[in-house]
């Protein structure tokens, strides 16, 4: 019975969007059932959660086809606590994007098609089929593609030109890597793919499919040579918007990575090696684009990408510590960067801008707004004890006990690199002395808008902050929880026991 | 048979990525639609083409006794057109949009929002 558990996150989720389709026109019934319906989804989650916790791995075979034949829904600890993460981050996001976005944006089903993004995320996390793994990629990028549009102001189809063409691309590109494979191995389960994959004799062929699947998931994680649809569309869109991709739709590049390294291509040796350049040369150059940039949201988005690269470089060096450093930080950024979009849109709301000219004397103004902002941006440094900092720390040992030094340097160079930008942007948008810029006319300020209105953006704000100190001065219990994922990834037969229970 | 849909394939790929590398929106929507099916055509050819045997199992037997079509690529093919076939709908109408706003079809004069930093 409690297996169940595993799909109703993603049935609520399904049956919210399919609710609020019914309140079409009536935003303001729209906006209750998607707050209240999202702290339910938070509420099943939690359950899932606990009986992962309680149970292990929890399995579900679509209309009962035994493992190799049917989809497969398998509810490890990973999918589980980022399943956990996501209906988090959407709590937050619906509750903020109530009180943010305009009338105008709300009238054309913005919170239905929010919710279907955060069922694709739901579903991509739970599926244990490369094919269902296609389809919810396809799902969360056809959301995503009518977010980015919605309103389309000049700037936002702009990047939704490019935001949509590589991400097609991505896709097509992972529809390929299935086609290869399943000529290889002829299944599409992953668990049986992890015991058929070991026993190909043309490697070569093994290792195009795997490079494949690293272009296709490195697109849309934005890594290093394949992210500059990012920085050219994620601060296009309003910051609600902004505040869903920026934590979670890279962030599922990055799963999809993890997922299918550490459990089909597992002995591979080139691979890693690729893993380990590609995440240097992330970290450096997302760093040093957040350096140049003098946007807040323009700087948040490079910020992002600096940062796939330390989860990257965790997969890359593959040592037990590494990994549990990978996915520590994992769920350290989705919060983290989810808050920052959030950060960015209350600081548009106050001062009408993004822009480091136009912006300055805010702590002057709101001195506790401002000290809450900080605490996200100080965890996403990694000043000890927020959260991070921990992650970083296995990083450092792991670096040491595989002796890869250049990620040693480059986690060191990029840690520091995020010190720099956040000092320069807490100087330019809190501390500096403003400039005189008339006041917009039609521009709802931060300061005009009623206390109801205000509450929504701050606590979401709040409590994810909340989240990140719980990270950070929690560390010990999200180490555990780390150390049982790795444990569970690293250790590949458990997976595959779960869903094949007769192999 | 296999050697032309193998020789089909590349085609369509390599057409693909040079009218997705053009500067038009366009050739890029038409780029995109060419690869699409590309990537369609590799699954059924990398699924074995079998010819005349449909995956059916006769009446008087068990299980399959000869080799047999294998249903699966074709159900993958038939998924993937259909989401294809919604995004590339989507991309016709943000390739309108597009130009009705921005009044170019030219990718490199759609850059305003990089010169405001």
């Amino acid at each position: 019975m409690t297996q169940q558990f595993l799909l109703y996150p993603l049935l609520w989720q399904l049956f919210l969007s399919i609710v609020l389709m019914f309140a079409w026109r009536h935003i303001q019934i729209q906006k209750i059932i998607s707050i209240v319906g999202s702290a339910i989804g938070v509420g099943l989650s939690v359950a899932l959660f606990y009986e992962v916790w309680q149970n292990g791995t929890l399995v579900v075979q679509a209309a009962s086809w035994k493992a190799p034949f049917g989809i497969s829904f398998v509810g490890d600890m990973l999918a589980a606590t980022l399943v956990l993460l996501t209906s988090i981050a959407g709590l937050a996001v619906s509750s903020y994007s109530a009180a943010s976005l305009i009338p105008a944006r709300l009238r054309f089903g913005y919170f239905s098609i929010f919710h279907f993004l955060i069922l694709g995320l739901t579903g991509a996390f739970l599926t244990g089929d490369i094919f269902n793994l296609y389809v919810w990629f396809e799902i969360i990028i056809i959301s995503s593609f009518v977010l980015i549009t919605l309103g389309g102001e000049k700037a936002q189809i702009e990047g939704a030109v490019k935001y949509f063409t590589l991400n097609f691309l991505a896709s097509i590109i992972f529809l390929t890597a299935i086609a290869v494979l399943y000529g290889l191995a002829g299944s599409l389960n992953m668990a049986d793919l992890a015991i058929l994959i070991p026993q190909i004799e043309n490697r070569g062929l093994v290792e195009v499919a795997a490079i494949l699947f690293l272009v296709a998931f490195g697109i849309k994680s934005a890594v290093f040579p394949l992210y500059f649809w990012l920085p050219a569309s994620y601060h296009t869109p309003p910051s609600a918007i902004a505040a869903i991709f920026g934590g979670l739709l890279t962030k599922v590049g990055v799963y999809a990575l993890i997922r299918f390294f550490s459990l089909m291509f597992v002995e591979d040796v080139l691979l890693d090696q690729i893993l380990m350049v590609i995440a240097i040369l992330t970290l450096i150059s997302g760093g040093l684009g957040a350096m140049v940039q003098t946007n807040v949201r323009k700087v948040f988005s490079y910020l992002i990408i600096c940062h796939i690269g330390f989860m990257i470089a965790g997969l890359g060096m593959f040592t037990e510590l590494a990994i549990a450093g990978a996915v520590f930080y994992l769920i350290h950024d989705i919060v983290v960067k989810t808050n920052l979009f959030m950060i960015s849109g209350l600081i548009y709301r106050i001062k009408g801008s993004n822009k480091f000219k136009e912006l300055g004397g805010i702590y002057k103004e709101y001195p506790k707004l401002s000290l809450m902002m900080i605490i996200p941006m100080f965890s996403l440094i990694g000043i000890p004890p927020l959260s991070g900092f921990w992650p970083k720390v296995s990083f450092i040992i792991a670096s040491f006990d595989t002796k890869s030094y250049f990620i040693l340097a480059a986690v060191i160079f990029a840690s520091f690199i995020t010190l720099v930008v956040v000092a320069k942007l807490w100087a330019e948008v809190f501390w500096k002395e403003p400039d005189k810029f008339p006041k917009k006319k039609h521009f709802l300020y931060f300061k005009k808008m009623t206390l109801t209105k205000r509450l929504q953006m701050i606590l979401p704000i709040l409590m994810l902050t909340g989240v990140s100190l719980y990270l950070g001065f929690g560390a010990e219990n999200i180490q555990q929880l780390s150390m049982r994922i790795t444990g569970e990834l690293m250790n590949t037969e458990h997976y595959i026991k779960a869903v094949l229970p007769n192999n | 048979m296999e050697f032309l849909l193998a020789i089909m394939t590349g085609v369509l790929y390599a057409a693909g990525l040079y009218m997705m590398l053009r500067r038009s929106l366009v050739k890029l929507i038409i780029g995109l639609i060419i690869i699409g099916n590309g990537a369609n055509l590799l699954i059924f050819l990398l699924g074995r083409i079998t010819k005349g045997a449909p995956p059916i199992i006769p009446g008087d037997t068990k299980f399959f006794a000869d080799i047999y079509a294998d249903p699966v690529p074709q159900a993958l093919i038939l998924t993937a057109i259909v989401i294809s076939f919604g995004l590339q709908s989507f991309a016709i109408i943000l390739v309108k949009r597009a130009y009705q706003v921005v009044k170019t079809d030219d990718l490199d004069e759609m850059n305003t929002i990089e010169e405001e930093v």
